[in-house]
């Protein structure tokens, strides 16, 4: 669709937003709606209408296939990682309250490490199974 | 320190490492990683064992909050004996796949995929059986389903894939029966803790929305545990997958799935609702016992041995049910040791058909020819596991079957006692079909390649230790049987 100029122009201009719009479901997460799994389907959303409005092969030399089958993992890891720090504080698997002195400021934080690591994993998982199924079709 | 935070580590180390598989991708690396947290993992496990029966049941709360309100992670002796045996069986098949996936996995040349998938399955097996938490549950069973759909489709065999597909249709089913009846409870309870559940269950036993959750609870456990007539999935989903998978799989679970039903109607539900209101036993008999004949007669006609084996699964899960039906200690310990010891013989057979696979590349009867002398060791190993399927004395297929006899005789229940002999002969018949194509007739003609060789030891050494606890379990009973009857004193409540 790159040869129509409403959707490439409309595209470029919102996919700025769309992004941020997502971080802004992302770190707002605990004041409001939203949160990491939200915030990541966004994210990739911005990522495969960049996609569909240009071509994949744009969209992966943005977005390289590699860079996003790193997330995937690290997401968890960073989730799982948050457990097993508050594990070495001192407190059981995922009890946010050891990670900081004051125990409102540590679910705090720990609510947003582990809202991160879901973000990042949903933003990976939906653009890998994009990407997977589009070079499936543009092969044949 | 560390004692403390068993239960969590029970999950948290095959969780941990399947991530890291997918950021290391070194073939060795990988492997190596895989074995060694199969292993520390079985190691956790039999620390937690040895922690339940010295101290009684572990509860262990997540993110700290206590059990009606966060996830709370129990052990008791049951599901120690059950995170046992996957975790062992983990270990074990984790050991001896190297070999054989790089042979059945060539168009993976990604093997770090495989042992992803495989880790996430041993974690969502595990999981299952140690939380608590009824929607916890639900989780670990999708964590554990949708691993074991893209091992499976990893099969060699076209039909891997279809048979991945009619197995991802039925899991789903089974899966959202469960949830659904999880979600009826919670609506007439409003807690999710199974030990909560069961005290609240008890004032609101009458209503018409608790049966219907029973009832849905049944369909999707059985469909998930491949109870007859709800085992179709479970014939080409076993043949088909990688050898690695299938005895992975077919050892642990449908296992799970048995634990399930177990710690629903038992723990849960408790035995007055479940066996004295709902008479459970009139719906999970009568199927075991068609079950038990229907398959062992199909797995007779079967010449694809790894579809036999799967078959004479079924006839064996319906051994365990039926165990359970009788709803007394000893069909219940009968029922659970059972489920332990299938999962040793069976194991056994799947790796002894994987090193077939690994050497012939099929595991259709008529390539059998002569084996026995081509590959000793591997025939008889599966000699042994056949032995034990049939239930010869001093193997664990004997202990297991002398308490369903047991129980079925304490109860009056003649004509069930023979169905169990009874199947046992056929048993009989289609290990000796394999038996006699095996040792007494000649060798295939070469063509050209030089004679089939045994297996390498990578291979035979985690076999042969499964073996030698077909054995040490068939003679020393204290452990499984005793365990087993402590289990089912405990789901029954009564002092043992």
């Amino acid at each position: 669709m790159r040869d129509q100029a409403v959707p490439r122009v409309v595209a470029k201009l919102l996919i700025p937003y769309i992004l941020l719009y997502a971080f802004y479901v992302q770190w707002h997460g605990d004041y409001g709606p939203g949160g990491g799994f939200q915030a990541g389907v966004i994210f990739a959303a911005a990522i495969i209408l960049y996609a569909l409005i240009f071509d994949l092969r744009t969209a992966q030399q943005a977005i390289r296939p590699r860079v996003v089958g790193l997330l995937v993992p690290l997401g968890l890891l960073l989730y799982i990682g948050v457990g097993i720090a508050t594990m070495l504080k001192g407190g059981v698997f995922l009890e946010y309250g050891v990670l900081e002195h004051d125990p409102v400021h540590g679910q705090h934080l720990g609510i947003l490490l582990i809202e991160l690591g879901v973000g990042t994993t949903v933003a990976g998982v939906m653009i890998t199974i994009f990407y997977g199924f589009a070079e499936a079709v543009s092969d044949r | 320190m560390i004692d403390n935070h068993l239960p969590i580590l029970q999950i948290l180390l095959p969780l941990v490492a399947a991530p890291l598989c997918l950021l290391l991708r070194h073939r060795v690396v990988v492997t190596a990683l895989a074995i060694a947290v199969t292993w520390v993992t079985f190691a956790v496990s039999v620390a937690l064992m040895a922690t339940v029966l010295q101290q009684g049941p572990i509860s262990y709360e997540l993110g700290g909050w206590p059990p009606p309100w966060g996830i709370e992670y129990r052990v008791d002796i049951l599901s120690a004996f059950v995170l046992v045996l996957v975790s062992g069986i983990g270990a074990v098949v984790a050991t001896w796949s190297p070999a054989s996936i790089s042979v059945e996995l060539p168009r993976y040349e990604r093997h770090y995929l495989f042992y992803c998938a495989y880790l996430l399955c041993l974690t969502g097996l595990l999981g299952i059986t140690i939380t608590g938490d009824m929607f916890n549950v639900f989780v670990f069973l999708e964590i554990s389903a949708l691993s074991s759909y893209v091992l499976i489709s990893m099969g060699q065999d076209r039909r891997a894939l279809t048979a991945a597909y009619s197995y991802l249709i039925m899991g789903t089913l089974g899966a959202t029966f469960i949830l659904i009846g999880i979600g009826l409870l919670y609506i007439m309870t409003g807690t999710l803790n199974m030990a909560d559940l069961a005290l609240r269950l008890q004032d609101v036993a009458d209503t018409r929305t608790v049966i219907v959750a029973f009832a849905f609870l049944i369909v999707g456990v059985s469909l998930k545990m491949a109870l007859f007539p709800l085992h179709l999935w479970l014939p080409n989903a076993y043949a088909y997958a990688p050898s690695a998978v299938t005895a992975f799989l077919a050892a642990t679970a449908t296992k799970v799935a048995v634990y399930l039903l177990l710690r629903f109607f038992f723990t849960v539900f408790g035995y007055d609702f479940s066996f004295d209101r709902m008479q459970l036993w009139i719906v999970l008999m009568p199927l075991a016992l068609i079950g038990i004949l229907t398959a062992s007669l199909v797995a007779v006609f079967q010449n694809n041995i790894k579809r036999m084996l799967a078959y004479s699964s079924v006839a064996q899960i319906g051994y365990m049910v039926l165990g359970i039906s009788f709803a007394s200690v000893s069909g219940l310990t009968g029922g659970v040791v059972h489920l332990f010891n299938h999962g040793l013989m069976k194991c056994t057979l799947f790796l002894a058909m994987g090193c077939i696979v690994y050497r012939c590349g099929s595991v259709h009867i008529d390539e059998m020819r002569g084996l026995g002398r081509r590959m000793p060791w591997t025939m008889a190993a599966f000699v042994a596991g056949g032995l034990s399927l049939i239930g010869v004395p001093m193997t664990v297929g004997f202990i297991s079957k002398w308490f369903l006899v047991k129980a079925a005789l304490e109860q009056g229940l003649w004509p069930v006692a023979g169905v169990i002999l009874f199947s046992s002969l056929l048993a009989v018949v289609y290990i000796w079909r394999v038996i006699e194509v095996a040792y007494f007739e000649e060798p295939l003609a070469v063509d050209g390649q030089g004679p089939v060789r045994e297996a390498p030891l990578s291979m035979l050494i985690p076999m042969w230790v499964l073996v030698a606890a077909i054995f040490y379990f068939g003679v020393t009973t204290e452990l499984t049987a005793g365990i087993a009857q402590q289990a089912a004193a405990s789901l029954l409540g009564v002092v043992p």
